[in-house]
């Protein structure tokens, strides 16, 4: 009973097939309808209709449309800053980057849990962070040797480098080219699981104190709560500085591919 | 730590559901719908520059007919101010022209007057000498009886006269 009463704030991370769909396999792979794939169709449809309502193509834009062609300027320009000309291309990959971990971070903020719904953020699981970050990592290497060959290794000996140092510079150069891909992935599935980590024991701490009696809920349930809407606010700034970053710097490493140093 | 705990069975269905969705949102949303928003973006800045480059160039037009105007304007005021310094001109010289013809007229006169008055009287001058000498000759003959010739009397009455 004690067990049960407690509150796991891992708990909500956790992926649970639904309706029966355990069972779905391809060659072998499961590939169960789960909660985090029901979360990841959320945020399609969700982004579809965002980026839909802004397709009225008007010389003069509304509301809907200023937002969205906000967000398309947006990623064009900083394709425009880092990468150049050249970045016009990747704006359709980036802007959907950006815009799918963007909802996905702050649909997963959405405090559903009040009318029973559990809202899962799929980006606080490294599995998914990890293939955009394979995806944006895969395309810098395409894009790499397809514009510059064999010369695109030549990325790892920056411009000025001591000849005697350059038995170390590539190996260094190389690591943390190789890393690039892991950096990705952890940054956004650390920085939305500790949030949502955060305010599951804050809101732990304001159901429990709050259970026994009002002394300890005032004492500890209230300033855990006044503290929980400061980090719930912070969390949706997280949540748009953490899409902001993944595709900053997959931006980064694209003008490495395109432009070399 | 689910993320890790359920690695083993849920891998696959995370990787396949994300590829699904994600290749949907480039796709559809970010090949699809993307560029339409930004071609609109574009069209819109692109009828904004061709307009406020249509307002700069109907603004220069503006301000060329103004010059041109100007230009003539003051090309006129010139000619009005020639034509009215010329006319001025003109009046000045024939005024002028015509005060030294009268100039001229009664200088004319003037010396004519003075040559008629000067040789008046000099007839004037010389009449009182022959009245003078006449009468000295009657005074001389009545008093002492004495008759001058007239030549005397004229050169006495003469030195009298000088000396006089």
């Amino acid at each position: 009973m004690a067990t049960e009463a407690k509150v796991n704030p891992m708990y909500q991370f956790t992926i649970e097939p639904l309706a029966g769909t355990n069972g779905w396999e391809i060659a072998g792979y499961n590939i169960a309808f789960t909660n985090s794939a029901l979360w990841m169709l959320i945020t399609t449809v969700v982004l579809t209709l965002f980026v839909a309502g802004g397709l009225r193509r008007q010389l003069v834009p509304g509301r809907w449309q200023m937002m969205v062609e906000t967000f398309t300027g947006f990623i064009d320009g900083m394709l425009e800053a880092n990468v150049g000309k050249a970045g016009r291309a990747y704006v359709p990959y980036v802007f959907s980057l950006f815009m799918f971990i963007l909802f996905a971070n702050l649909l997963g903020l959405l405090p559903l849990g009040l009318v029973g719904v559990h809202p899962f953020t799929f980006t606080s699981h490294f599995t998914v962070t990890g293939v955009l970050a394979v995806l944006s990592f895969s395309i810098v290497l395409i894009v790499g040797f397809r514009r510059h060959g064999l010369h695109f290794f030549s990325l790892f000996v920056p411009q000025g480098t001591p000849i005697w140092l350059i038995w170390l510079i590539p190996v260094i150069e190389l690591i943390s080219f190789m890393i690039r891909p892991f950096s990705l992935a952890l940054r956004l599935f650390v920085a939305m699981m500790a949030g949502h980590v955060l305010l599951e024991v804050l809101s732990s701490f304001v159901i429990d104190s709050g259970n026994s009696g009002l002394l300890w809920g005032g004492i500890v349930g209230l300033p855990s709560f006044l503290l929980m809407i400061g980090i719930g606010a912070l969390e949706l700034l997280v949540s748009g500085i953490q899409a902001y970053v993944f595709a900053l710097l997959t931006s980064l490493y694209i003008n490495d591919a395109e432009n070399l140093h | 730590m689910p993320q890790i705990a359920q690695l083993a069975e849920t891998y696959s269905s995370q990787i396949f559901w994300l590829l699904i969705f994600f290749g949907f949102t480039f796709f559809v949303i970010g090949r699809g719908m993307v560029p339409k928003v930004m071609a609109t973006v574009e069209a819109r800045d692109a009828q904004i520059s061709s307009d406020l480059a249509a307002a700069q160039a109907a603004r220069d037009e503006a301000d060329r007919q103004e010059e041109a105007w100007r230009l003539r304007e003051n090309a006129n005021r010139a000619d009005a101010q020639a034509v009215l310094a010329k006319a001025k001109a003109d009046a000045a010289a024939k005024t002028e022209q015509r005060l030294a013809k009268a100039q001229v007229k009664i200088d004319a006169r003037l010396t004519e007057a003075e040559t008629r008055i000067a040789a008046s009287r000099e007839t004037a001058m010389s009449e009182v000498e022959t009245v003078a000498a006449e009468a000295a000759q009657d005074i001389v003959q009545r008093l002492a009886g004495v008759k001058v010739a007239k030549p005397a009397a004229a050169k006495a009455v003469k030195e009298s006269m000088v000396n006089g």
